[in-house]
């Protein structure tokens, strides 16, 4: 078994209580924190730790703090993003239901390290029904003297809300989550200025990922170097993988980083194989957004290594042969699995959350889910593949925010690994339909 | 102050002037094409992505390139920076690509649009775009609102600039239209059956680059090329008073705020001037407006007209002013 | 139109909701509200009702009909008594999603995007809602219902029917064990 920080007791019963949580050492870190340390020291752990965004965009979370403006009169804020969206991942949603107060103590921890007086979780709107168990734990945490005025004497104030979306992926980027969390649509603001200097109501502010937020308790309570050594290299730490696909045993799992991803997809301990004995076909191994890869290089690098599960191995190889931890979100396909019908599920998903607001993106993506569509009607033809190709290009890189390139990506890594099938299907759609389960 | 360079061409800037400014600064040569952009309102631009170049060098301080191609209204100069317009192959792909995006959905009914002549998107698809298009899926449509009396909505024309928008939210006391919905099925709207109606309302006809939002009093009236513009202006208690009274024959069609070389109103103009005034007695005339050589409104107007500074071919001596006037 | 108003309940909770941020930026709680308004007017925003919450927080309209239309959970048109929005992409479609959508068709006699002609059901299918390993799901108000079979659709087709309350994403639901 490896190191578990997140869901250490995630199988205590109770562990949703304030009691049972607090028995288990919850809230260590506010105490140690506010009345022993220094917030620039609790920065300090958290540098060390080497804990990177949790995300999908890995950015040393130290860093991005020491980024955080702190002009003199200026409020600040710290704004968890709980707008887990991506297809894939389901990670955060259970942490929040299993444990919340691990992610209400992460916020109250980071919040004094960076001299936040109001902090927001803003948690998307389909999750409602965790907004209840959140608000629950938070108003546990203000009776019990953790949030609040004069928290355990210090001096230090705090308040904690919850503020819910209402079903938009793309505030899942930060700036459009800020827009969100001010009441607008969820258009991503253009930067700079990053939110680090001018974030939620122009004020400095850090958003921050569940998961990362959650393993701040830890490093403040070892230290972040006991949170360095687990994990391996760059790759800090545990990661909440969220499995899902073809596979014996979905669910999400805290592993440590470096284990092989043949051990996480085979092992008892992880998926459990591929269900119903069928062999692997392809794996997208860090939410939709990152390039899907056939069985052979998920598994393997291009050297004839065993690929391991973290930001480095799973990068390694580039676009071109390599992928993404991205979130997390371990998407398995089986050796029926048509990939040219499934990547129509991706672009009818980046079509539907497209913001809008700049013309690559917003034609792009509606162009890229009708050419697929057509090619499932059985009526596209060869070009049509160059054409995908094409247009994927012309989105990625020249789009406001991040979602022009996560709507290329999976289009390009598709096309670039399984460009035969593409012509196949092409030639001969209805050979293709017969078998296929997507009736569009 | 910076110092920049945009294709070669080297110019010293305050800081804090984007990379588009200051390629005006140096001349049209240089200047991105811009579709969202308008200098006179804030927070504008950054939306349609034609004005995207390369920075190839970030500054003196930092010269490592910028990874991505930048919006260059919306990114400051630093001194010492190094960027590619026309120059930068990355940038014309792009731009292509672009242009091929705003034109994917657009209905291409410029023979019936009264934007045409004076349309953004005309030209920078004629400059950028490509002759063919790729796509043969339905275009879209929306549901026709209608806007109140002096203005047409045409939205399957609108490229989602936010001009308008920003028109209202800024110059206007009081907005009462947006952009609705999401993604390519955003809209401007006022979702309620409602006029777009208040002083300073007929300004997002002139911030319009597109002929989504046009003069409905100038309705079919006339093609802008058959029509002259002339400056005047009048005593206004609302605005400025300095307009373009554009003529047909004896007959003022339309009034529109004058515009600079960028095609952006020089001064934002009140509804009384815009529709109500259509007499030359309620105007004192300037004199001929000058068109760019390049427009197709320049065209067989003025006979006697200044020579135009890009004209510079000598196997055809143009008439000077001089020559003209005797003629 | 109607007189459309909170209830005293709902006006405290939507009172409490606005204080949550600082002075000035009311319009933050735009979203929950539309959210309580959606709740308390039949599952749905009428314009009448996006006006009412525009009013409450000082905002323009139009601000209110931006927002509401940008978000996927805001219905601006009525709904059934039971939304249930079946999800469709990769992991669950992976899973069978499409037998979800073509049962659920079968069983209430109408396609996606329809209204059942009783007024009960409304079904749509949605994008990721976040249940990836616990596929095929669909979600009814704030509940999701995982790991679908025909069996376990029809037995909560049948519970909803027997309920035959409006169910909203405000309600208090029992989580399932994980």
């Amino acid at each position: 078994m490896g190191k578990k920080i997140l869901l250490a007791h995630d199988h205590v019963p109770g562990i949703q209580t304030y009691e049972v949580y607090r028995k288990h050492g919850g809230y260590n870190s506010v105490e140690k924190a506010i009345k022993t340390m220094s917030p620039e020291a609790v920065v300090e752990e958290v540098k060390k730790s080497g804990l990177r965004g949790r995300g999908g965009a890995g950015f040393p979370t130290g860093m991005k703090w020491s980024f955080l403006a702190k002009p003199e009169g200026v409020p600040r804020y710290i704004v968890c993003n709980a707008d887990e969206s991506e297809p894939g991942t389901f990670k955060d949603r259970y942490l929040m239901s299993r444990i919340p107060h691990i992610l209400v103590e992460g916020m109250i921890t980071s919040s004094f390290a960076l001299g936040v007086n109001t902090s927001y979780i803003y948690i998307r709107g389909e999750y409602f029904y965790i907004v209840n168990i959140l608000e629950k734990a938070i108003e546990e945490a203000y009776a019990n003297g953790w949030l609040g005025k004069n928290i355990l004497g210090s001096g230090y104030n705090l308040d904690l809300f919850v503020h819910v979306g209402a079903g938009a992926y793309i505030c899942g980027e930060e700036t459009a989550l800020l827009e969100s969390l001010e009441g607008k649509r969820g258009n991503p603001r253009i930067k700079p200025p990053f939110p680090a200097i001018a974030g939620l109501y122009g004020c400095p502010t850090v958003v921050n990922n569940v998961e990362t937020l959650a393993a701040v308790p830890f490093i403040v309570n070892e230290g972040g170097d006991e949170y360095a050594k687990v994990g391996i290299g760059k790759s800090a730490g545990t990661k909440l993988i969220s499995a899902s696909g073809h596979i014996n045993k979905p669910g999400v799992y805290e592993i440590e980083m470096g284990i092989t991803v043949e051990d996480f997809i085979y092992s008892e301990e992880y998926c459990g194989g591929i269900s119903n004995g069928k062999k692997l076909k392809a794996v997208v191994a860090g939410g939709s957004s990152v390039p899907i890869l056939p069985a052979d290089k998920i598994l393997n690098l291009a050297n004839g290594e065993k690929r391991l599960m973290s930001y480095e191995s799973l990068a390694d190889g580039g676009f071109g042969g390599g992928t993404m931890l991205g979130s997390g979100g371990f998407i398995a396909m089986d050796e029926d699995t048509s990939i040219v019908e499934n990547l129509f599920t991706f672009a009818r998903f980046y079509h539907h959350e497209s913001c809008g607001q700049c013309s690559p993106c917003r034609e792009g993506t509606a162009w890229m889910e009708k050419i697929l569509h057509k090619m499932i009607d059985g009526h596209a033809t060869l070009s049509d593949i160059d054409l995908l190709w094409e247009i994927q290009a012309k989105i990625e890189g020249n789009t406001i925010c991040p979602l022009g390139d996560a709507a290329a990506w999976p289009v390009a890594s598709a096309i670039r690994h399984f460009r035969s099938e593409f012509e196949e299907y092409v030639k001969n759609p209805k050979a293709i339909n017969k078998v296929t389960r997507m009736a569009v | 102050m910076a110092k920049v360079t945009i294709d070669g061409r080297t110019i010293e800037v305050p800081d804090g002037t984007t990379i588009l400014q200051a390629a005006r600064m140096i001349g049209p040569e240089v200047a991105p094409p811009t579709m969202c952009y308008y200098s006179k309102l804030k927070t504008s631009g950054g939306y349609c992505r034609t004005c995207l170049v390369e920075v190839t060098k970030g500054s003196e301080k930092d010269p490592r390139p910028m990874p991505k191609l930048v919006a260059s209204c919306r990114t400051n100069v630093m001194d010492g920076m190094e960027v590619g317009n026309v120059t930068s192959p990355k940038v014309t792909e792009a731009r292509k690509g672009v242009v091929e995006f705003l034109l994917l959905n657009h209905p291409l009914d410029c023979p019936i649009c009264d934007q045409a002549g004076e349309c953004h998107l005309q030209d920078l698809s004629y400059e950028h775009g490509s002759s063919k298009t790729r796509t043969d899926f339905e275009r879209r449509t929306f549901e026709k609102i209608d806007i109140g009396e002096k203005i047409q909505l045409h939205m399957t024309r609108c490229i989602l600039c936010y001009r308008c928008v920003k028109v209202a939210n800024q110059i206007t006391d009081g907005r009462v239209h947006g952009v609705i919905n999401r993604g390519d099925h955003s809209e401007i709207s006022t979702y309620v059956q409602q006029a777009v109606d208040n002083d300073f309302s007929g300004n997002v006809i002139d911030v319009c680059p597109v002929g989504a939002l046009t003069d409905k009093t100038f309705r079919f009236k006339s093609r802008v090329w058959f029509t002259k513009p002339v400056n005047a202006h009048r005593n206004c208690e609302k605005c400025s008073g300095k307009v373009n009274l554009w003529y047909k024959g004896e007959e003022v069609l339309r009034v529109t705020g004058r515009k600079d070389q960028w095609g952006e109103v020089e001064e934002f103009i009140c509804n009384t001037c815009r529709f109500d005034k259509k007499n030359t007695s309620d105007w004192t005339v300037e004199g001929p407006t000058a068109v760019n050589r390049h427009s197709v409104i320049s065209a067989n107007h003025y006979e006697v007209f200044k020579q135009p500074t890009e004209f510079k071919l000598n196997v055809v001596k143009p008439l000077s002013i001089e020559e003209g006037e005797q003629a | 139109m109607s007189d459309i108003k909170f209830s005293d309940e709902t006006l405290a909770v939507a009172n409490k909701i606005i204080a949550r941020y600082p002075e000035g930026k009311q319009k933050s709680a735009l979203i929950p509200l539309l959210h309580l308004a959606q709740a308390e007017f039949d599952g749905w925003l009428s314009p009448a009702a996006m006006d009412y919450v525009a009013s409450l927080l000082n905002i323009q309209n139009i601000e209110a009909y931006e927002v509401a239309s940008f978000y996927s959970m805001f219905n601006l048109q009525p709904v059934g008594k039971c939304l249930i929005e079946v999800c469709r992409t990769s992991s669950c479609w992976l899973r069978g999603a499409n037998e979800v959508i073509q049962h659920l068709e079968n069983k209430l006699g109408i396609k996606e995007g329809e209204t059942s002609t009783d007024g009960m059901f409304t079904l749509k299918a949605v994008e990721c809602l976040g249940s990836c390993g616990t596929a095929p799901m669909m979600m009814i108000g704030a509940q999701f219902h995982e790991n679908l079979t025909h069996e376990k659709v029809d037995a909560i087709l049948e519970t909803c029917k027997q309920e035959g309350k409006r169910k909203t994403y405000l309600d208090n639901v029992v989580v399932d064990k994980y």
